[in-house]
């Protein structure tokens, strides 16, 4: 064990510190859920791409950098620390991108990657349906082959970025007659294709940022096939494990909640000490969140070694949505009853983007398998307990 | 950068789990209860012979040289057992003390924990009492800013009956008359030390402590039928074991990085040492509670095995150090004018 980081890691660091240093917007950018700051969301990932930190751990033939996990894990601590726009285009560079690495063909890898990395092409995701939500085994939209063509029809929903998002990536049943896990297949679709509507549906913060997705005999190249008909499950499974978790929400994220929260505390200190409970809840966010800081690193450690991981890996899910969950419930607490006004109003000095943070908190236990399914998973394959 | 342990620690880990689970049964554990001092000679002697007294002791003395960060793994596996016997605190504090104290009192007494004929006990005014204190044949006593070595006749033991019978905790009187071995920040030092040490003594013990629990229990759930079915089928109860399993998985990083820092006398080293102890002993906390709950009214008697392992996590959270001074130490750093938090901080010490 050594738990110094090595020059080269050190050297990492002060590179990307003094390109985001030099790089990142002055003003925070509107959010990627509206026209406009989707199009300045897209540019920056432009940017990043320009300086090759799209994606540090892709192979440098598709633009990244061939990092390890513990160099991503320190990309992440700058790109917080340093405030920079989140990441319009993670549902393709984080879950869709890793998925291709494995299961692509070497056609679909040049064709999609590139344009990904750079923010050409924004992806969302089509998993949810209206009767598939946790039991995404019930998946009934179609996609019925003819000729060199996939035609699909049926209904998607709770895709997160589809209004402006280009492509489109999800199940759909290619077998009929097949029931649950069976028969479904990784289709990618071009969002422009005839016979696709796609229907915003604003959140709670008001703007859209999912929507429905309806499937009108839509025709679909099967080039545009992920892995093998019928196999997609497996495509879908196989790699939602640790390093799918670990991209989406890294540790870094919640690192920088903490220290906002431990700053808010200590500049409302008067007020908020006549709760003790406050102090408390102050000093488990930051415990938690060095917690899951800890417990990544030394999870990215051992995969590093040639380690697997296993059920396990459900626990992070969990752990880091009820933190995010608790920090901002605590941040409120502070604000008191400034908690509720929006950012903008004439009287909500220093209120910053709490409010905001608390809305999107209440998304965490939710979205990516709701904790009640992970809670499932890490009782019957970590712990063994019977079905 | 490597958080990982290495493979002889594994393997060494590996064995120490095989002897233990072996020997140590609840079995043994009940039959020692019912002995005048409560500890169990021949188990002792078959740990010294495997050489597990010594561990810690510098090689010079006849010991394996071992850091608090090779023993961490065992004090897990002991803690798995709830081993009565006072290996972890002999590894992981009496030793490390008398080699910070160093000289004649080191030199004698090293090589014999060594070989496995003395056992050595230290005591913190913090903890109130002394666990051990009378099977000690050396005791380390710190009294305000001195420490004292002390031997069975200098001192008067007043037995304290703890909820768990496994521990045996004295309060020690010192007879009149005896010189402390160290005074002044000398002595300090040596305190703050020793409380670091044996927090994270307990820490380790507490996440082997909470997995045994979570063993129990889930075994209990698949075997215990209810409505047809075993009642680890229930989402309820499932979600009761999964809530332990998301506490502790996150707990044991903390406690390997506090050992680190306690090896590599890190500066941060007690704030680390504060985040193992309240972590892991959260994590044991709620091991006992849901466990409890999952065995039913099984899980409230003397006979089923769980209280053996409930009440040794119930002591060891509120000794070396209760949580609410675990956290004052976290809030005084945390809390701090320039404290470095946020991403890139956490091994920005090392």
């Amino acid at each position: 064990m050594d738990l110094a980081y090595t020059k080269k890691q050190q050297a990492f660091r002060a590179e990307i510190r003094a390109w985001l240093a030099a790089n990142v917007p002055a003003e925070p950018l509107q959010s990627f859920d509206t026209a406009e700051g989707f199009a300045r969301h897209r540019q920056w990932e432009a940017k990043l791409n320009e300086g090759r930190w799209g994606m540090v751990t892709w192979p440098v033939e598709f633009g990244g950098r061939g990092c390890d996990l513990i160099d991503w894990l320190v990309f992440e601590e700058e790109y917080y620390r340093a405030r920079a726009p989140l990441r319009v285009n993670q549902n393709g560079i984080f879950l869709l991108g890793p998925t291709l690495m494995e299961y692509g063909t070497a056609e679909q890898k040049a064709r999609i990657l590139p344009k990904m990395a750079c923010g050409e092409e924004v992806w969302a995701q089509g998993w949810s349906e209206p009767n598939a939500g946790s039991d995404m085994a019930a998946i009934r939209a179609r996609a019925d082959l003819r000729g060199d063509r996939y035609v699909i029809n049926g209904q998607k929903i709770w895709s997160t970025r589809a209004v402006w998002a280009d492509w489109l990536f999800g199940m759909f049943r290619t077998d009929p007659a097949s029931e649950r896990h069976r028969g479904l297949t990784f289709i990618l679709v071009p969002l422009d294709t005839p016979g696709i509507t796609v229907r915003p549906i604003p959140q709670l913060d008001g703007l859209p940022g999912f929507a429905e997705v309806f499937f009108d005999d839509v025709e679909v190249a099967v080039e545009n096939r992920l892995g093998d008909e019928g196999a997609g499950w497996q495509v879908a499974m196989a790699t939602a494990g640790f390093e799918r978790g670990l991209m989406l929400r890294s540790p870094a994220r919640f690192q920088e909640t903490a220290r906002r929260l431990v700053e808010l505390y200590r500049a409302n200190r008067a007020s908020a000490e006549g709760d003790p409970g406050v102090r408390d809840a102050v000093i488990r966010a930051w415990l938690d969140a060095e917690s899951y800081c800890l417990a990544t690193y030394q999870t990215a450690c051992r995969l590093g070694q040639g380690g697997k991981i296993g059920a396990e890996s459900s626990t992070n899910k969990i752990f880091w949505s009820e933190l995010d969950q608790n920090m901002h419930a605590t941040a409120m607490s502070i604000l008191g009853a400034r908690a509720e006004l929006l950012p903008h109003a004439p009287d909500a000095a220093g209120v910053g983007t709490w409010l905001d943070g608390w809305l999107f908190s209440q998304s965490g236990p939710i979205y990516a398998g709701t904790n009640e399914i992970q809670r499932n998973i890490i009782a019957e394959r970590m712990l063994g307990m019977p079905r | 950068m490597d958080f990982t342990f290495t493979e002889d620690q594994l393997l060494f880990q590996s064995s120490v789990r095989e002897f233990l689970t072996a020997e140590v049964t609840p079995a043994r554990i009940r039959a020692s209860w019912e002995t005048a001092g409560g500890r169990d000679p021949a188990l002792w002697r078959q740990l010294a012979d495997m050489g597990l007294a010594g561990l810690t002791v510098p090689e010079e003395f006849g010991g394996l040289g071992m850091s608090e960060l090779d023993f961490v793994l065992l004090a897990q596996e002991c803690g798995y057992v709830a081993l009565p016997e006072p290996l972890v605190h002999m590894a992981m504090v009496a030793v490390p003390l008398l080699r910070q104290v160093g000289g004649d009192l080191a030199a004698t007494w090293l090589p014999r924990i060594a070989a496995g004929e003395a056992k050595v006990v230290a005591g913190l005014e913090q903890n109130l009492l002394v666990e051990d204190a009378h099977i000690a044949d050396l005791l380390l006593l710190q009294r305000g800013d001195a420490w004292y070595a002390l031997s069975q006749g200098q001192v008067e033991l007043r037995h304290n009956e703890s909820v768990d019978p496994s521990r045996r905790l004295y309060a020690v009187d010192i007879k009149s008359g005896t010189d402390p071995i160290s005074s002044g920040d000398a002595a300090t030092a040596l305190t703050a030390a020793t409380l670091d040490r044996g927090a994270l003594g307990c820490a380790a013990q507490a996440l082997g402590l909470a997995q045994r629990m979570v063993d129990l229990a889930v075994a209990y759930s698949c075997d215990r039928q209810q409505f047809g079915k075993p009642i680890g089928s229930f989402q309820a109860v499932k979600h009761l074991m999964a809530n332990v399993a998301v506490r502790l998985e996150y707990a044991r990083a903390p406690v390997h990085r506090a050992a680190y820092s306690l090896a590599n006398n890190d500066p941060g080293a007690a704030r680390a040492v504060s985040h193992a102890k309240l972590a892991a002993c959260e994590a044991a906390n709620l091991a006992a509670k849901n466990s409890i709950q999952v065995h039913g009214a099984m899980g409230y008697t003397w006979e089923v095995d769980l209280h053996i392992y409930m009440k040794k996590a119930w002591a060891l959270a509120n000794t070396w150090g209760d949580a609410s001074f675990h956290k004052a130490r976290i809030a005084d750093a945390i809390f701090a004018d320039g404290a470095e938090l946020g991403a890139g901080a956490t091994f920005a010490e090392f």
